[in-house]
């Protein structure tokens, strides 16, 4: 599963910019037998047992196939390169990364003043792609660059970028993969632009109409040197929301995922998360209203070139996920 | 029903801005300008709705037997402010509709109600100014807008809390450069009826003349719902921030747009990424067919595009926007050709548009 899981971290996909990631996710899903769909957004969808019985319970499980990035708003004359954040980029943790554009282009990104490195705003910050001046720059205002980074496997832990939340991706798959049959419809859908404010998954709820929907992504962990208090670690198994500053899960749909892990002997945890929310969010609040929840993966760094995951984290989402399909709800 | 008919002459372009910048139509009030969009679109719709939420909805039917829908989408709207009450003294405290920067509203004259009573929000003399009071902005809550009652009695005849004010500008048409006020969006208003006016299709189009966009987009979204396009065109005036360098600066980094540059696409702001696909259409037309046009810098700012977008299953938008210098303001400025370059850019490329827009 690392070779998957390193195929799609190091894949190139800022929000709105997802096309490379759809292309791996396609031709994966297509190896597993599924019909995929692309929506006017550029969600891409595959129902497994898709409904000929229409009294079958519609369950949408969704990952964002989007990662955080920068975009290029000018370019000066001796080439160094303005740009703006795609989600939630700290300007601080810019200093010394670098960048990939869609053509290769690999850019690093520098900083001044430099005495003022703890406050530094986007402003502060440019890319430079080593060129000479403007004439040598081979990307241009719009165009859109990832953090470079490789994967690291560290006994169970992973390193990369984009785990978030291209892990959800891969536990997505696997959960295809493995889940033999359900006597449900199951919607697997992999959404655009979560970053930017959740802004593919009301489009693709709104199309499948599901009774449930649940979201898998990752989520931040209270268990470095200072963290902020919170009662997720990496290694405790998957952990199952019960709110985030955008979305209260739907009871009914956490008592259901509970059992689920407890059935398929799933280590859990229970995760309320101060900041930040998911496309769970979005999934809710779709049409007339969808019951939501969301299984996270614990992931310390989120938004760093260096986020970092258990594999025993995912191993048990994944099981946990195909023991809740696999059954009736 | 009515087919379009030669009865009443088209009024050129700059008459019309002039027409619809001199309108007074805050947030939430669009009823000066409805009634003139109402006017000038009748004889050319095929179908014509005032939606709920007061947006205006005029339908042309297509060319072809699709019956696909494509919305294109302007905002009667402008900023301005809301009289929130009347105090003992007769004057009125205000609060801001939409975004308006404190500072810009100032000492300035403003026309108020319906009935466009003249008013002032004033200012302390600089005389009586106290240490550095003048380098602090002054809050919205503590401007109060006078206009000339000396009781609150005398005000209550005259105005009552709700009622909104506008910046009081009188339009002039600078030779190739137009000036006014709420410019933002009536320049994309006057664009739209243009286009919806001088063209038929091969799909249905809609133009939607949408209402609270400077609140939060809210018309567009129910548009967009009720019309569930294809695909969409907003037509804005987005900022021309063209100046010189700021001392310390070798260069303007963010100058957003650049007047007289041509008609402005967007590649992302805070409401929406655009697609990619969908904006190489139209930069392509204007390759091929020479119409100046430039990209807006990716920033901030947003538009109906984002209440557009994320409707239904979702819609792929563009924007096409001409410079405005100022805008927010008493007075805006906009160059003619550029105004001219959107409305046969928006039309080239309309004219052409893909058969599936998302896939493009």
């Amino acid at each position: 599963m690392i070779a998957l899981i390193n195929r799609y971290v190091t894949a190139f996909g800022p929000s709105g910019n997802e096309d490379a990631v759809r292309s791996l996710l396609q031709a994966d899903l297509k190896q597993l037998g599924a019909d995929t769909q692309i929506d006017p957004l550029g969600n891409l969808s595959c129902v497994h047992a898709p409904g000929k019985d229409k009294n079958r319970t519609r369950v949408l499980l969704m990952a964002h196939m989007d990662e955080i990035g920068v975009m290029v708003s000018h370019i000066d004359e001796r080439g160094f390169c303005r740009f703006l954040p795609l989600g939630g980029v700290r300007a601080p943790w810019c200093v010394g990364a670098r960048v990939r554009f869609g053509n290769g282009t690999i850019g690093t990104i520098g900083a001044e003043p430099h005495e003022a490195s703890t406050a530094l705003k986007f402003d502060d910050l440019y890319i430079d792609l080593g060129a000479d001046d403007r004439s040598a720059v081979n990307v241009a205002v719009g165009d859109s660059a990832c953090f470079d980074r490789p994967l690291e496997a560290s006994g169970q832990r992973l390193i990369a970028k984009s785990l978030d939340d291209r892990i959800g991706c891969v536990v997505l798959l696997e959960t295809l993969r493995r889940l033999r049959s359900t006597p449900h419809s199951v919607a697997f859908v992999f959404s655009v632009q979560e970053e930017m404010g959740l802004r593919g998954a009301g489009a693709a709820a709104f199309g499948f109409d599901p009774h449930f929907g649940i979201a898998v992504d990752v989520t931040r962990t209270g268990d470095t040197p200072k963290a902020r208090p919170m009662e997720v670690a990496l290694g405790k198994g998957p952990a199952i929301k019960l709110r985030d500053s955008g979305m209260i899960a739907d009871p009914a749909l956490v008592r259901r995922l509970r059992a689920a892990a407890d059935h398929a002997k799933v280590a859990y945890q229970l995760e309320v998360l101060e900041h930040g929310t998911t496309d769970a969010r979005a999934i809710q609040s779709a049409r007339s209203g969808v019951p939501a929840g969301c299984i996270s993966i614990p992931c310390r760094y989120v938004h760093t070139p260096s986020e970092m995951v258990d594999m025993r984290d995912v191993e048990g989402a994944i099981r946990l996920l195909v023991d809740l399909l696999g059954r009736k709800l | 029903m009515k087919r379009a008919s030669a009865t009443k002459p088209a009024m050129a372009l700059p008459a019309l801005i002039r027409q619809l910048s001199e309108a007074v139509a805050v947030s939430g009030d669009e009823h000066a300008v409805r009634s003139l969009v109402l006017q000038a679109v009748q004889d050319s719709a095929d179908k014509l709705e005032v939606d709920a939420l007061g947006t205006v909805l005029a339908t042309r039917t297509g060319t072809s037997r699709r019956r696909e829908r494509v919305l294109a989408a302007a905002h009667m709207d402008e900023v301005g402010v809301m009289i929130m009450s009347i105090e003992s003294d007769g004057l009125l405290a205000i609060e801001a509709v939409g975004g308006l920067d404190p500072r810009v509203l100032l000492g300035k004259q403003l026309w108020v109600g319906r009935q466009r009573l003249p008013g002032v929000v004033g200012a302390t003399p600089v005389h009586l100014l106290k240490d550095d009071e003048e380098k602090r902005p002054v809050a919205f809550d503590a401007m109060r807008l006078d206009i000339g009652a000396g009781s609150r009695e005398a005000a209550a005849k005259l105005v009552q809390p709700g009622d909104r004010a506008t910046f009081a500008t009188s339009f002039r048409n600078l030779g190739g450069t137009l000036r006014g006020k709420a410019l933002d969006d009536r320049v994309g208003v006057a664009l739209l009826i243009e286009l919806f006016r001088s063209s038929r299709f091969e799909f249905d189009f809609t133009a939607a003349f949408t209402v609270q966009e400077e609140v939060g987009l809210r018309g567009a979204q129910a548009a967009a719902f009720a019309i569930d396009p294809v695909a969409a065109l907003v037509l804005e005036v987005t900022p021309a921030n063209d100046l010189p360098p700021q001392p310390g600066e070798t260069e303007n980094v963010r100058y957003n747009t650049r007047l007289g540059h041509g008609a402005a696409l967007s590649l992302a702001d805070s409401s929406t990424l655009y697609p990619r696909a969908l904006v190489q259409h139209f930069a392509a037309i204007a390759v091929r067919d020479q119409i100046p046009f430039q990209y807006r810098q990716p920033g901030g700012g947003g538009n109906d595009s984002g209440g557009i977008q994320r409707r239904r299953s979702g819609i792929p938008v563009v924007a096409l926007s001409v410079p405005g210098r100022y805008i927010h303001s008493p007075a805006a400025l906009v160059r003619l050709s550029d105004v001219r370059a959107a409305l046969q850019l928006a039309r080239a490329a309309l004219s052409e548009l893909p058969r599936r827009p998302a896939r493009a």
